[in-house]
């Protein structure tokens, strides 16, 4: 039997690694995707007193800290059994949806737009984002660090530093958004951010839907697999962050479950396997069947596709135009197509921008009132939100004092643990075949599967030139070096 | 490769990638950077490859800009690796400097981690008790994952170290400052801290402060509404202000919350969490010893608020190896 090491750099540290098996006949036989990381944070919350958990707890991600820290906040309100006054909810979610604007647009331009915008087989030394503005111009290049760079100050306005905020505190927000220069400065942000959604969303148009073939690599190929989805929705069914009811549906769309987010243990579970630090997520209804698709195995997948996939609809005039015609052009739904994920996270932009854009107008959000001063204990709290790589969820048990004594964190990466494994073995099954040299082109193939997914191992993958950089090794059945690739 | 330009490279090792991420915050400043120095080497943002490292010559990367703590057997050897290549270390960050806060873990060790993580955490359904394992048969061959230390460490107590740029993360001021007096080669004495101040978060912080400070008792945040002017830890909010390097700009305090330390210890500071303890207890209001001695008695978690971003350097360093620790 040969192995195909594939060997993110950040193995090196810990970060995610893939072995391929090949056959005696050249053909693979399976492919286990490792996390070779823990740091242990549910254990040393232990003992913390709970309001300092918004704190600790994002230290789990420096790239995706925001989600952290408000699910965290919400379960702290949970513990305390407090609800924040409207402006404290609300500028949380402002501050989430600028957390989601800074991510999907490092995303989608430095990661997912080389594939497209200078395609999945070019040449490596220009298939990266400085590949990307060659293309599309330097101009556009200033403004996607521009626009990053708005979103990020909007979440330091609020939050005090954009990477690992203090803001949330069990009850609301530690400050109000009062000062009116601080009010304009974010409403022009929000603004810009709203045009800087509609070109992005005009360049994927051009770049990727006016590209039949892009168009047929997306739907077909071998990046289609068929799942349970699962998001938060609102009360009207539609796409929704900071808040809402999780639903679950099945491969056909029929819904599977419907339920408040606190009760998340009545639901999910997770397994753990040997080769692995990271848990799988499954459905208990369904149970742990292995890394299997389909309506009798428990996996499902959780992000931009799910996230539309669950929905009715957007809740914002632009991204909604943009979701009808993304489902005129893939099919009614649910869209089984993993690459999709690109597509969902652009209109995601959308919508976040002109979510941003609503909350500052709304005069309620710079009210005073930002927080509820608890008088009691429940000693138990769930805090849910939606991150840009699916929902997270922080669910912490307090003695009657507030110190922590469990915690427990199911991060959002954590929730496609499973599908991640399941479509780079599809792929590598679908690409690499007896007698088909594995060449560059077709690892950057196997590499998309996973990289659709934006996975967050400790932001393994957010490397700027849009590719992991990887070496590959092939082994024969004697261990012995026969070729190797290296990018 | 230009002649004679800074050869600079970063990594990562236990960290969350906000480091990486704040120097990406310099936003277009990053171009500077970019012009002064071949970037030799920077996982985040460009293709590297494991052979090249072990490649190069000893000293041949002049400065090595590290992040995150260590805590398994490959950062351990990468950070070995790195002193070698690089003719100065720099300790980038809270987690390389002091530990940061996944130097918490040391309040524990391996297997109580392992117990929660695989064990009693609420969603683990885990009836087998599988635990990860460092080299494992599989029907297709062999699989291996790094093993897991019971001791976090800041870089210096694994390799030497010349200087220390501290925060959590550091701000994009505290980087460009530290990145400047690098290239331009302006740098104070090995094993000094570049890019922050010598005088305390208090001393940039724009809150009011009075004279003679009297502090009746201490609160959570979340117990009271705080005067939005006046001094935090004067309001009865364990501030770690006075106990903790400036240089990040007092941003905490700026929007209502606490300093948390992450900055670490002032200079000549035998220990931060001491530091820190002495500065609540002394404007501690108390007419007694045993007054005194019960207020600071309810102090809400010192070992987790004082040493939070220190622990493994502290002179407390752990908990004792065995059960679980609860301060």
């Amino acid at each position: 039997m040969q192995t195909i090491t594939v060997d993110p750099i950040t193995r090196l540290e810990g970060h995610g690694k893939f072995d391929i098996f090949l056959n005696d006949e050249g053909e693979v036989e399976n492919v286990y995707f490792q996390i070779p990381e823990l740091r242990g944070i549910e254990k040393f919350c232990e003992g913390r007193p709970v309001e300092e958990l918004p704190r600790i707890t994002q230290r789990a991600c420096g790239v995706c800290p925001g989600p952290h820290h408000m699910a965290a906040s919400k379960a702290c309100d949970g513990v305390y059994g407090v609800e924040p006054p409207p402006a404290g909810k609300k500028l949380r979610e402002l501050f989430l949806n600028a957390h989601f604007l800074h991510s999907h647009i490092a995303h989608f331009y430095a990661l997912a737009a080389p594939d497209f915008v200078v395609g999945p087989q070019a040449d490596p030394t220009t298939r990266h984002v400085l590949g990307v503005i060659a293309k599309v111009g330097l101009e556009v290049g200033g403004q996607v660090i521009a626009s990053r760079a708005k979103a990020q100050r909007i979440q330091a306005i609020l939050g005090g530093k954009a990477t690992h905020a203090v803001c949330g505190i069990p009850g609301g927000m530690s400050k109000a958004l009062t000062s009116p220069e601080e009010v304009a400065e974010i409403r022009s942000h929000c603004r810009d951010l709203v045009e800087f959604g509609k070109f992005t969303l005009r360049l994927f148009d051009q770049v990727v839907l006016q590209n039949a073939a892009y168009v047929d690599l997306i739907l077909n190929g071998p990046y289609t697999m068929k799942t349970y989805y699962m998001g938060l929705v609102d009360p009207q069914g539609r796409v929704t962050f900071y808040d809402g009811t999780l639903r679950v549906i099945d491969e056909d769309g029929a819904e599977f479950l419907r339920f408040d987010p606190r009760r998340y243990t009545d639901h999910i579970a997770e397994h753990v396997e040997p080769w692995s630090y990271l848990k799988f997520p499954y459905l208990k209804a369904i149970g742990w069947k292995g890394l299997v698709a389909g309506k009798d195995s428990g996996v499902y997948r959780v992000a931009p596709l799910a996230r539309l996939n669950v929905a009715t609809g957007m809740a914002t005039p632009v991204a909604q135009e943009a979701y009808e015609q993304y489902f005129q052009v893939l099919g009614p739904g649910p869209v089984h197509a993993t690459l999709a994920n690109h597509w969902a996270r652009v209109i995601e932009l959308m919508y976040a921008a002109e979510r941003c854009l609503e909350l500052i107008e709304d005069p309620e959000t710079t009210s005073p009132e930002v927080r509820t001063i608890p008088t009691g204990i429940v000693g138990e709290g769930v805090g849910v939100v939606e991150a840009p790589r699916g929902t997270l969820f922080h669910h912490y048990r307090t003695d009657d004092q507030g110190f922590v004594t469990r915690c427990n964190m199911l991060v959002a990466t954590g929730n496609n643990n499973a599908a991640i494994c399941m479509s780079i073995r599809d792929a590598a099954k679908g690409l690499i075949r007896k007698g088909v040299e594995v060449t560059e082109g077709i690892l950057n193939q196997i590499e998309m599967a996973f990289r659709a997914y934006d996975p967050c191992f400790g932001c393994a993958t957010h490397s700027l030139p849009g590719q992991m950089p990887m070496e590959v090794r092939i082994l024969d059945p004697h261990r012995v070096v026969r070729q190797t690739l290296v990018r | 490769m230009a002649e004679g330009k800074l050869q600079l490279a970063m990594y990562w090792a236990a960290s969350c990638g906000g480091c990486d991420v704040a120097v990406l915050d310099v936003n277009e400043k990053i171009l500077d950077i970019a012009a002064a120095a071949d970037i030799r080497l920077w996982p985040i943002a460009m293709d590297f490859k494991y052979h090249d490292v072990e490649g190069w010559q000893d000293g041949e990367i002049d400065v090595c800009l590290f992040n995150g703590a260590v805590r398994n057997s490959e950062q351990a050897y990468l950070a070995r690796l790195l002193r070698r290549k690089s003719r100065v270390m720099v300790a980038f960050g809270a987690c390389a400097s002091f530990g940061g806060i996944p130097g918490l873990a040391n309040l524990h060790d391996r297997e109580s981690i392992f117990q929660a993580v695989y064990g009693y955490t609420a969603s683990t359904h885990n009836p087998e008790g599988t635990r990860p394992q460092t080299r494992l048969e599989v029907p297709e061959g062999t699989l291996t994952l790094p093993d897991f230390f019971d001791d976090v460490f800041a870089l210096h107590q694994v390799v030497p170290v010349e200087y220390f740029v501290p925060g959590c993360p550091p701000t994009p001021k505290t980087i460009m400052t530290a990145i400047e007096a690098i290239v331009t080669g302006n740098l104070p004495p090995p094993g000094s801290v570049v890019g922050a101040s010598t005088q305390s978060v208090c001393e940039e912080c724009q809150r009011e402060k009075s004279e003679k400070p009297v502090v009746a008792e201490y609160h959570r945040p979340q117990e009271v509404r705080v005067d939005p002017k006046r001094c935090l830890l004067e309001q009865g909010l364990t501030c770690m202000g006075s106990a903790t390097r400036g240089g990040c700009g007092a941003l905490c305090p700026a929007v209502n919350m606490p300093c948390r330390g992450c900055y670490g210890p002032m200079p000549r500071s035998l220990d931060m969490g001491a530091d820190a303890l002495a500065a609540m207890t002394t404007i501690l209001e108390a007419a007694d010893e045993e007054t005194a001695r019960n207020k600071t008695g309810r102090l809400a978690d010192p070992l987790g608020t004082f040493y939070r971003f220190t622990l493994p350097v502290s002179m407390l360093r752990r908990a004792p190896k065995g059960p679980a620790v609860h301060s």
